[in-house]
């Protein structure tokens, strides 16, 4: 259970080597007993006072045993789902399968039992990493935007369904983030970091918002950009 | 208290209005089988009376809460035996509406009259004369109590009636309970204030004041600075004898008090700045030096004459923080006061307690109960309140679970450390855990929650 002060007692991290997602639990008011669960491929990944749960997106296999593992013996107050990839190697196909399984399929397949928990308890905040990429594609990661806007859409879903159950979704839209995910791309304009990606949901958080940006101003930008005409939007780099 | 309503569900919070969950809530009717008033889903059940603990005690999100109509109170006195057998949703309220005609009062009150009489039993309540009347467990004759196996016991004193008493309401339903009520020859108390310097005067005239009367407590003044730190007005008081009133008074009236709604506020009234005002004016009026005549309710339970002054805090809500800490841990206890000074504590209340009761989750025991209520929006709050739990739990004091709303889970087996021996009881009186509150859930009391 969440505490008087609003700290989370059971947190888990989809995407536990993320980033952003660590960043978004680092900002994020924790109790100081809490019970923080990191869930991906890499088990040895953990930060003091964690565990670690095996997830791998494209394993659909182990996905009953994952929401198992993160619900026993208590209440999930806190889901920040952060696995994502921008692209992969190999063949067009491969490449499709890989982005679309990480950062769609494999993610809500273990985020619909998981919100399904939460509506059932009556409490809980579920956080999603979505993307500006997921409002307008851009021609250079159009596959990532495409697996975006897929659980953007979702999301949107699932907090209207959820809304008055006493669950919180948090949608997140970043930009360009800087980091290992990015590391070599050229940044695009308003380009940010993990930290303002976390502080961004923390704030959004506690002002009760359900859809945030980071950074800031792209909460102007971003639906300005997508009224764009088609023949502008492709003259802009990237 | 209240605050949304969907159907039969409700988003309850606790009197600090912090964290809100929903349930669903059923009244059970009166002639309604027992095993029927717990039907209960995977999210289990819970009684709950006011809402009157400061935290989650009373709430169980996602399953179901029970509550007690209020019309289907029952008081009854029995005069010759001095004697109360009162409905579990009954309130000390209506306790001694009833029970001050015949010269009977409650032994044992809590700051506020509107507690349910299940909920006293629940939280094991104490009073401003703990030292002289300890807390309410040791003054009940019998509890009917509602078991998870939907059987109604009679608890004699014995294991399940000690689980039960401080049990936060995780044995069962309290159907009702008989309380020995001490006679009173006047609904009115003699006052007397007292002045202290500093924070070791406050302890001493503490000290002396709850030896000599019945009832006595302490305001103290943490923010005043250096010399005058943990100064305070100490105030005993002592029940008239019917010979000592003017003639012509009433003796045993008892007036509720003409009550204030306080609004609901958009910003928070109760800030530092409005603290360190408040804190400065109460020193600043003048105390009388000779006792003065209160009526009984005034007296004992100040907070009531504003209802919802909870309000007051605005939408962020407040938190209690109320320990005790044993007798010699002095110095804990004005460390514990320097680590809330910066957070502008308002109403700071000392007492001295007395000698503990068997339950094994009851809170007083022999020491110095500290009470001071904080905005939940309060810069530093959330490492400040850790601190002193820390200390607390070092020097071998507790925290009340009552007020609880952030304690940290280990702390709870050091604070309490007979809590394997309530399981084990907890565990024959509800042994499928139907019983269930965010309390529970949060601290893992019942054991039923191990990661």
């Amino acid at each position: 259970m969440r505490d008087g002060l609003g700290r989370y007692g059971r947190v888990l991290l989809l995407g536990g080597t993320s980033e952003i997602g660590r960043a978004v639990l680092d900002a994020l008011p924790l109790a100081p007993d809490a019970d923080v669960m990191l869930a991906g491929r890499d088990v040895a990944v953990t930060r003091p006072g964690a565990r670690s749960l095996a997830y791998d997106a494209r394993d659909p296999s182990g996905h009953d045993d994952l929401v198992a593992a993160a619900t026993a013996g208590g209440d999930l107050d806190l889901v920040i789902a952060a696995t994502g990839v921008l692209d992969d190697q190999g063949a067009p196909s491969a490449r499709a399968r890989a982005v679309l399984e990480t950062n769609l399929t494999g993610l809500v397949s273990v985020l619909a039992p998981l919100a399904e928990g939460m509506r059932a308890q009556r409490h809980g905040t579920l956080v999603v990493l979505s993307s500006v990429a997921a409002v307008r594609p851009r021609r250079a990661n159009y596959l990532y935007g495409a697996s975006k806007a897929g659980l953007d859409a979702w999301t949107r879903g699932l907090a209207d369904e959820l809304h008055g159950s006493g669950v919180r979704v948090l949608l997140v839209r970043p930009g360009f983030v800087h980091g290992r995910m990015t590391a070599g791309l050229t940044p695009a304009p308003f380009s940010t970091t993990p930290e303002v990606v976390g502080a961004r949901v923390a704030r959004a958080l506690r002002t009760g918002r359900d859809l945030t940006y980071a950074p800031a101003p792209l909460r102007l930008l971003t639906p300005v950009l997508s009224l764009l005409p088609r023949p502008l939007w492709r003259r802009l780099p990237g | 208290m209240t605050r949304d309503r969907r159907g039969p569900d409700e988003r309850l919070s606790g009197w600090g209005r912090t964290q809100p969950t929903w349930a669903t809530v059923r009244t059970p009717s009166p002639g309604q089988e027992p095993a029927a008033v717990l039907a209960s889903g995977p999210r289990g059940v819970l009684a709950r009376g006011s809402g009157r603990s400061y935290g989650d005690a009373a709430q169980n999100s996602g399953g179901e809460v029970l509550k007690q109509a209020s019309q289907v109170s029952q008081v009854i006195v029995d005069a010759p035996a001095g004697t109360v057998t009162a409905s579990g949703g009954a309130t000390l309220h209506e306790i001694l509406q009833a029970s001050l005609p015949f010269g009977l009062c409650l032994p044992v009150v809590p700051g506020t009259r509107h507690v349910t009489v299940g909920g006293a039993v629940a939280a094991d309540v104490h009073g401003k004369n703990h030292r002289s009347c300890g807390s309410l467990g040791p003054h009940l004759r019998q509890i009917v109590l509602l078991d998870g196996t939907g059987r109604t016991r009679v608890l004699q004193p014995g294991p399940e009636r000690w689980a039960t008493v401080g049990g936060m309401g995780l044995t069962g339903v309290v159907l009702s309970a008989t309380i020995a009520l001490p006679r009173v020859g006047t609904s009115l108390l003699e006052v007397q204030d007292g002045r202290t310097r500093d924070l070791a005067g406050t302890l001493a005239a503490l000290e002396r004041g709850s030896a000599d009367s019945p009832y006595a407590v302490a305001w103290i003044d943490v923010l005043a600075r250096s010399a005058g730190f943990g100064r305070g007005i100490v105030t005993t008081a002592r029940h008239l004898a019917a010979d000592e009133l003017p003639p012509g008074t009433a003796p045993l009236a008892h007036r509720a008090g003409t009550r204030l709604a306080a609004p609901p506020v958009p910003v928070p009234l109760v800030t530092p700045r409005t603290v360190r005002a408040f804190t400065a004016a109460r020193w600043a009026l003048p105390t009388d030096a000779k006792p003065r005549v209160a009526r009984l309710g005034d007296f004992l339970h100040p907070l009531d004459g504003l209802g919802g002054w909870n309000r007051l805090y605005g939408p962020a809500g407040f938190v209690q923080h109320q320990h005790v800490l044993p007798l010699g841990a002095e110095r804990v206890l004005e460390q514990v006061c320097r680590l809330l000074a910066p957070l502008s504590p308002f109403l700071g209340v000392l007492k001295r307690f007395g000698e503990a009761d068997p339950a094994p989750l009851s809170f007083p025991r022999p020491g110095w109960s500290l009470a001071v209520d904080l905005p939940a929006g309060t810069p530093g709050l959330a490492a400040a309140l850790d601190r002193v739990d820390e200390r607390v739990a070092e020097a071998g004091g507790a925290v009340y679970l009552a007020k609880d709303a952030r304690l940290r889970r280990d702390l709870v087996q050091v604070m309490y450390p007979r809590l394997v021996e309530w399981r084990a009881v907890r565990d024959r009186l509800d042994p499928d855990h139907r019983f269930r509150s965010d309390l529970d859930r949060r601290l893992n009391l019942s054991g039923a929650f191990d990661a």
